[in-house]
């Protein structure tokens, strides 16, 4: 076999800018295989929306007529945003559960093991899920426009609404970067929806804050995905029942200061816990 | 250090809490050779595997592959070496050939020679019948030699394969012996950790042993397996009674000493001519009316090299 007549690619020349090259290009080597994962596995897709989509029917139709969206407003209308919003909450366990697959088969070492960029390892896991994450929304928007949704802020308010919904997601990346790396196999994996679904529910995604027990209320108010979801409501024109409390008064601040709150707490630890790898 | 060896540790040091994984683990390995690293489970095989591909940083000792130090220069390190760990660790949803081209980006071979190289590997070891299938469709055999080719990419100086065939049928064994031995034959430096002992006779010049994460051993194969004597005949009798008899007709077949042992009713001995003593034990034990449960000649195993060069049993302790 002709092992040493293989190809020997030139000697990486060491400099910022080579870096910054190779760690674009292998981030996107490595988007390419996410990408390729939804095109050798459509069905993926339908999967992840399984349950936002049963989610609308249950809470528009089953529960919907029971709801009301406090200083009025069509329950539905107010319904659509949180369920975007709950959608990029429970995100983060497809990163866990993809970055804990990743690790378990031994995928991670091989990349830690060659010449490659090692942050394209975690930036291109974030990319990837940023590009799922649209194609996420923007099914279920067409979704929620065939049961009779609209957006009446106009063309820029609605584009900056869905912005909100992909910054949440991003944040969202890096709490699922570090849970993928802390938890042991895909079972562990599996049970972070115990994490996830109080984390989307308790919040303003389907029922207004104003119209829990005081308590309760509190938390779902100070819940990030509140802030989002009730600050692209606002964006939308759609029936945001915003109550009397700061954190709901300030949606729109609060919807960009927590991601990056988020973000700057969590893509350190996230890192760091992918260094610590090595130890 | 020398350039002269593919890899060099000296003195490696690792601990995963209360585990000594390495304990001042010494090796080298000449450019062009197959060195077999042997030892039971927890020996420190994967560790010190794992320290040498740069993926762990030791606590102490130092160590250089291709001539550049794991540690300070791991990146010029993961230009020259493959890895190919206990698990198949290819994308189980893309096919062969797209996690070939996929690792071939990775390396930096760029789009067109990354297609090309990937090819010429899925050709090379057999799998371009199915290169456009999914890897979920592969058995393990497959698996594993896509796992090799992919460590192949860049024609490393120095191969690293950590219990290639763990896990393996007979079949899917033989298909990465093979697979192995023509990346040997090309020239390539190979590292292969093992726990059978005819796995590294089959493919290594050389033989670490391994034991508490330090190596006891570094001999040839055939070195090694003469210091445990080759073969060994044993004897079981029906009466411990019958013991001395039995030690006595093992003795005119063996240079060693007969090892007796009591609870098991056994006597065993290395031989060298195989057939021929346990003829003459046979008929020996026959002669004075012995009544012998068992008789027979076992091949050495891990176990007796183990006993042999430590003293104690190769128990397979928890994993690190």
């Amino acid at each position: 076999m002709s092992t040493l007549t293989g190809p020997r690619p030139a000697e990486a020349i060491d400099t910022a800018g080579h870096r910054l090259y190779w760690a674009v290009v292998d981030c996107w080597t490595v988007v390419r295989r996410g990408l390729l994962h939804y095109v050798r596995q459509p069905t993926n897709i339908a999967w992840q929306l399984g349950f936002p989509i049963v989610t609308v029917l249950l809470f528009g139709y089953v529960f919907g007529s029971a709801m009301t969206v406090p200083g009025g407003g069509d329950y539905r209308e107010f319904l659509m945003p949180g369920l975007f919003g709950m959608t990029m909450a429970f995100g983060f366990m497809n990163t866990a559960y993809a970055v804990v697959l990743d690790s378990t088969k031994g995928v991670v070492d091989r990349f830690r093991s060659m010449p490659m960029a090692s942050s394209a390892v975690v930036t291109g896991r974030g990319v990837s899920d940023l590009i799922a994450a649209s194609i996420d929304l923007l099914v279920l928007a067409g979704m929620a426009l065939v049961i009779g949704w609209r957006s009446n802020g106009g063309l820029p308010a609605t584009l900056a609404a869905f912005g909100l919904f992909l910054l949440l997601r991003f944040a969202l990346i890096w709490i699922g970067i570090l849970l993928g790396l802390m938890v042991p196999n895909e079972e562990a994996a599996g049970s972070l929806f115990a994490v996830a679904f109080p984390f989307g529910m308790i919040s303003s995604a389907f029922v207004a804050p104003s119209l829990m027990p005081d308590w309760l209320g509190a938390i779902a108010a100070w819940n990030p995905v509140s802030s989002t979801v009730t600050a692209a409501r606002e964006l939308f024109g759609n029936p945001a029942a915003v109550g009397d409390s700061w954190v709901e008064q300030h949606a729109m601040l609060m919807a960009v200061v927590w991601p990056l709150a988020i973000t700057a707490v969590f893509l350190p630890l996230a890192v760091r816990r992918f260094q610590r790898l090595s130890r | 250090m020398s350039i002269d060896y593919a890899v060099r540790a000296e003195g490696l040091q690792k601990r995963y809490g209360r585990t000594q994984a390495l304990a001042g683990c010494d090796l080298a390995v000449p450019y062009g050779s197959v060195c077999g690293l042997l030892g039971p489970n927890g020996a420190g095989k994967t560790t010190a595997v794992r320290v040498l591909s740069t993926l762990v940083r030791p606590d102490g000792g130092r160590a250089e592959v291709a001539g550049f130090d794991v540690t300070r220069q791991p990146r010029q390190v993961r230009h020259r070496i493959g890895l190919a760990g206990q698990f198949a660790a290819v994308d189980e949803v893309l096919t062969g050939r797209q996690n070939l081209e996929m690792f071939g980006r990775l390396f930096h071979l760029g789009t067109r020679p990354a297609k090309r190289r990937s090819a010429e590997l899925l050709e090379q070891f057999d799998l371009a019948g199915a290169a456009d299938q999914g890897v979920k469709t592969y058995s393990g055999g497959m698996r594993r030699r896509l796992d090799l080719a992919s460590s192949m990419l860049l024609a490393p100086a120095v191969l690293f394969l950590d219990e290639p065939t763990t896990g393996l049928d007979p079949r899917g064994r033989n298909e990465v012996w093979r697979a192995v031995r023509s990346l040997v034959s090309g020239g390539t430096t190979v590292l292969l950790t093992t726990q059978y002992l005819d796995e590294a006779d089959q493919l290594a010049d050389r033989v670490a042993v391994i034991d508490a994460g330090r190596v006891i051993a570094d001999d040839t194969p055939t070195a090694l397996k003469n210091a445990i004597g080759g073969a060994r005949i044993e004897v079981i009798v029906g009466e411990a009674g019958d013991l001395p008899a039995a030690a006595k007709a093992v003795a005119r077949v063996t240079t060693a000493e007969p090892e007796t042992d009591q609870d098991d009713r056994r006597v065993h001995a290395p031989v060298s001519d195989r057939v021929a003593a346990l003829t003459e034990v046979a008929r020996a034990l026959q002669d004075q009316g012995v009544a012998v449960e068992d008789i027979g000649l076992r091949r050495p195993t891990l176990d007796d090299v183990f006993l042999q060069l430590t003293g104690h049993h190769a128990e397979a302790e928890t994993a690190p």
